[in-house]
């Protein structure tokens, strides 16, 4: 036996190889089976990034049905209301370079805004309950509606159901509790680099010297 | 000598403290106008509880606590109040924020205070509710309501009550004057934090050793009592929380947790002074030592300001050339912001104004690229790494830095003030946390709306499966009806399943009458065992029956059984009786033709004993006659007839006995085959609940007494007026053209009920 590798390397070199790989694919094709992820773990990871509006404004009945398409190689500018952050977020996450945000499902709005409702116009139709994804419009029928801010994404899915167009976007006002320390303006040690009229400045400084 | 540790990093800022340590706390004229802003402290804003136009006197509440962070606000005069609006705040942003205006009337009118001379006899839920209701927040600067800090959750033992005396921070000597100057009330103050917390082992009061006047005065105040005074050098930033916990203990704080977490509390000397004032003598806080200090003030010193007063006031007050002025700043030079306004005011936790002039604080020189040179991480106190957390503020990878534990920068300005290139760091720092914070915030609220999502679609989904089940449940239940209306269709028949088996009957009783050699004795007496079971298997299926309509006329189905029984009985005892007459008629006349047999058997077996006993009786009468005629002739079988008319007589009599018997048999269950077969017509009818109904109700009655029934039939007479009455009222309200008919139906039913009344009440 031991005489016929040694006369043989080729052969036995192949068969050990040979072996060495059936050893390992099967090991493999165990952990596939014994060790299988249920579900799409990325559609998950996506999901979690969305800003969870639920408005639709990307074309998918909400949030996680976009995490899908984008699993599925949709694109992944088509968020509005989560906006660069969001796009870039997903492109760390699926290691592509990030786009811009595509316009054509609306442009992102620097301020967040809220739906209220003009309550003394509310005429108790339920249509905008049925339209908030989230829930966050209270109220019965005949009776007046009202929307539970802390809980709107402002998604605007009710606005167009009114009948009576009672419904407004209003931005959220953030007061001092909301107010954020702003980042440092960058610094310009080259005198061209300056704005405009410090940059004026310096070169009359620079002439009265001269 | 205690023994002190030292911490990493740490800078030495010109300390600048001798241009306002050098006279004692002064006080200044009152301002025109006070404004308190809502919030005042770490927490919720508290709530106004005065309104525009009220009148308050010095120390009366103001605005009170929103929930377990907060702290309410007291009057810091008497006056009125002359508005509640939005006022600029000393707050870093330059935002407004709601206040309460008070415009002294100068007359300094207490409200009733009740002091207390010995705090130990009071419970310490008391001490702490003093100490709550004074509106006492740390003095230090970041202002977190003391009686919080005071009372740990029970599972935290206190060992270490620590008094925060140190002011590192450059300018700033309020600390320093107060306890120079009421050092043995910052003792009693210590002592009875200690007794709220348990008096813990160590009371110790930290102090920076560059003020050796109140480090005198604080060590000859807690002379002979447990609270020790530690003095270490001077270094920025120990004065920390944690910093300072390090300095006198060598214990560190661990990342993200609280001092309580390692047994230690830490408060400013000035809050243990206000807690000491609140209890002692239920003052709340309404004034507060503050550093006046700059180089564009003619005056430089610490004074005693009511709350609220604005710093425009105090700069007035101190000869403040405004053109001099390089900005103002609220704090120290190191931790403090710049106000834009001069008319912010006084809060809880301003401890320093500081108005330096042009050539104090120079313009900040433009900022450089990072070199790398690492002094920033040798000055950080917390031991960061501020450049590698510069780098990653600059490209907004907040990921990375939570991992460099960007939240425990305490944004002391250490890394700032020693870096090279000018670079504002703790301004990265501090917008990056800020960022850091609204992303967690978004990030929460995301959540939030995800999961109301799902609810609302689970919901959804939940409702459709609900219809669609009820849908399903209707569709069988419809099918079902439709097939327990074909039963009921097929169960109609029985009279004619009856007729059947009747005829079927008479032809296996022909059968029967039909001369069979067996003996006539024997098959009599099983014949009649037979019948007799028979009849009493029929009485107890009656006697079932009666009961389950009685106490059950709902349960159809049960009742349909029973009735299907006392059929089946009925029908034995029929087949018994038929074979038994039928046996006897083959045995009286043995000429019996089959035809009389079949007649017989159609008549009913009362008919058939009533003939047997006609014809026996026509045959005594006969033969008496023979008889009679044989012994007048004297025939000589005269003998022969009498034994016949004897024999005769005796079947007679038993003829008669069984007709007498089957009379009384036959009559029951005649009436309950009645009953049955009516019973079984109207289940056929939908009719047929509401007549079984209609049944048990007439039983009922009938076991009702006089006056139940009476008081039944009242109830339902009222009940039966309401529903007319309302039918009226609907027809006057749609102007219907029978409302005449209504209203004759209505004072009919009035008429009644009031006999049916007066009918009770004679009856009672």
């Amino acid at each position: 036996m031991i005489e016929l590798f040694t006369e043989q390397p080729i052969i036995s070199a192949l068969i050990a190889l040979g072996g060495l790989a059936a050893v390992f694919g099967a090991v493999l094709g165990f952990a596939a089976i014994k060790f299988k992820v249920e579900g799409d773990p990325l559609v998950e990871q996506i999901d979690e990034l969305l800003p969870q509006t639920q408005c639709g404004q990307c074309g998918y009945p909400g949030c996680r049905p976009y995490a899908q398409a984008i699993v599925d190689g949709d694109p992944i500018n088509k968020c509005p209301p989560g906006g660069h952050t969001t796009i870039a977020a997903l492109a760390n996450l699926l290691d592509v370079e990030a786009p811009a945000l595509d316009e054509e499902h609306g442009e992102e709005s620097e301020v967040k805004k809220v739906a209220y409702i003009r309550e003394d116009e509310c005429i108790g139709c339920t249509k905008c309950i049925q339209a908030c994804p989230v829930d966050a419009i209270l109220g019965a029928a005949k009776q007046m509606h009202t929307v539970i801010v802390s809980e709107c994404t402002g998604c605007d899915l009710c606005v167009e159901p009114c009948p009576v167009d009672c419904i407004d976007m209003l931005p959220i006002e953030t007061g001092i509790a909301g107010w954020k320390w702003d980042m440092p303006a960058p610094a310009h040690i080259i005198a061209s680099d300056k704005i405009p009229h410090s940059a004026d400045a310096s070169t009359t400084k620079q002439e009265d010297a001269a | 000598m205690r023994k002190v540790w030292d911490i990493h990093g740490g800078v030495h800022p010109p300390e600048s403290k001798t241009q306002s340590n050098h006279c004692a706390i002064a006080s200044i004229e009152l301002a025109e106008e006070l404004v308190l802003p809502l919030s005042q402290h770490i927490g919720a804003p508290s709530t106004a509880v005065v309104t525009v136009g009220d009148r308050v006197l010095k120390g009366q509440l103001i605005a009170e606590a929103q929930g377990l962070i907060s702290a309410p606000i007291h009057a810091s005069t008497s006056g009125t109040v002359t508005a509640i609006e939005q006022r600029p705040i000393a707050h870093p942003s330059g935002m407004t924020a709601d206040c309460i205006v008070l415009k002294p009337d100068g007359l300094e009118e207490w409200i009733e205070i009740d002091a207390c001379n010995d705090y130990k006899a009071l419970e310490k839920t008391e001490i702490l509710a003093k100490i709550r209701g004074a509106g006492i927040s740390g003095m230090g600067g970041a202002g977190f309501p003391a009686a919080v800090k005071l009372n740990p959750r029970p599972n935290q033992k206190i060992t270490t009550l620590i008094l925060n005396g140190t002011e590192c921070e450059p300018y700033i000597t309020a600390d320093d004057m107060l306890m120079r100057e009421h050092a043995n009330e910052i003792i009693a103050g210590a002592l009875l934090l200690a007794h709220l917390l348990d008096n813990p082992s160590e009371i110790l009061v930290g102090i920076e050793d560059n003020k050796p006047e109140a480090i005198a005065t604080m060590q000859a105040a807690a002379e002979n009592t447990a609270v020790e005074i530690v003095v270490f050098p001077t270094k920025y930033p120990s004065g920390g929380e944690k910093q300072l916990i390090e300095i006198v203990t060598g214990k560190q704080v661990p990342s993200g947790a609280l001092p309580a977490s390692i047994g230690i509390v830490v408060q400013n000397v000035g809050s243990a002074f206000a807690a000491w004032r609140a209890v002692r003598f239920g003052e709340p806080l309404i004034s507060r030592v503050t550093t006046v200090v700059g180089e564009s003030l003619a005056l430089q010193r610490n004074i005693e300001v009511p709350l609220g007063t604005p710093i425009q006031h105090i700069l007035q007050q101190h000869g403040w050339q405004q053109e001099n002025a390089a900005r103002l700043i609220i704090g120290g030079p190191m931790m403090g912001y710049t106000v834009e306004s001069p008319l912010v005011p006084v809060v809880k936790t301003t401890n320093c104004i500081l108005a330096p002039s042009r050539q104090e604080v120079p313009e900040q020189p433009p900022a450089q690229p990072c070199i790398r040179c690492g002094m920033c991480a040798e000055a950080c106190p917390a031991s960061l790494l501020p450049q590698q957390l510069f780098w990653f503020a600059q490209s907004e990878n907040y990921e990375k830095l939570r991992e460099h534990d960007l939240f425990d920068c305490i944004e002391c300005g250490a890394c700032s003030y020693v870096c090279p290139s000018n670079i504002p760091l703790v301004q990265y720092y501090r917008a990056s946390k800020s960022e850091i914070r609204i992303i967690d915030a978004d990030k929460q609220k995301s959540d939030r709306a995800r999961v109301r999502f799902e609810a609302r679609k689970a919901r959804i989904e939940q409702a459709e499966a609900e219809k669609e089940a009820k849908r399903v449940a209707r569709k069988i239940a419809a099918e079902q009806a439709k097939r327990l209306a074909d039963e009921k269709k097929a169960l109609a028949g029985p009279q004619g399943t009856a007729t059947t088996t009747s005829s079927e009957l008479a032809d296996k009783a022909s059968t029967a009458a039909k001369p069979t050699d067996v003996d006539p004795a024997t098959e009599l007496a099983k014949l009649e065992r037979a019948l007799s079971s028979a009849q009493s298997r029929q009485e107890r299926a009656t006697a079932s029956l009666t009961d389950m309509q009685r106490e059950d006329p709902d349960n159809t189905a049960r009742i349909e059984s029973l009735q299907a029984r006392l059929k089946q009985a009925q029908l034995k005892v029929n087949e018994a009786e038929q074979k038994l007459g039928s046996f006897k008629a083959a045995q009286n006349s043995v000429v019996a033709t089959e035809t009389i047999i079949k007649q017989k058997l159609t008549s009913s077996p009362l008919e058939q004993l009533q003939k047997s006993v006609d014809t026996i009786g026509k045959r005594l009468t006969t033969a008496r006659q023979k008889l009679a005629e044989a012994e007048a002739a004297g025939t000589p079988t005269v003998e022969a007839l009498r034994q016949g008319v004897a024999k005769l007589q005796q079947k007679l009599d038993t003829s008669e006995r069984e007709l007498v018997e089957a009379k009384a048999a036959t009559s029951t269950a005649s009436e309950v085959a009645t009953e049955v077969n009516s019973d079984h017509n109207k289940t056929l009818s939908a009719a047929d609940i509401a007549i079984e109904k209609a049944k048990a109700k007439a039983a009922a009655q009938a076991n009702m007494s006089d006056t139940e029934k009476r008081a039944a039939q009242l109830t339902s007479l009222q009940s039966r007026l309401t529903k007319a009455r309302e039918r009226l009222a609907k027809a006057e309200a749609e102007n219907n053209e029978n409302i005449d008919a209504f209203r004759i139906g209505v004072e009919k039913l009035e008429v009644k009920l009031a006999e049916a009344k007066e009918d009770v009440k004679e009856k009672a």
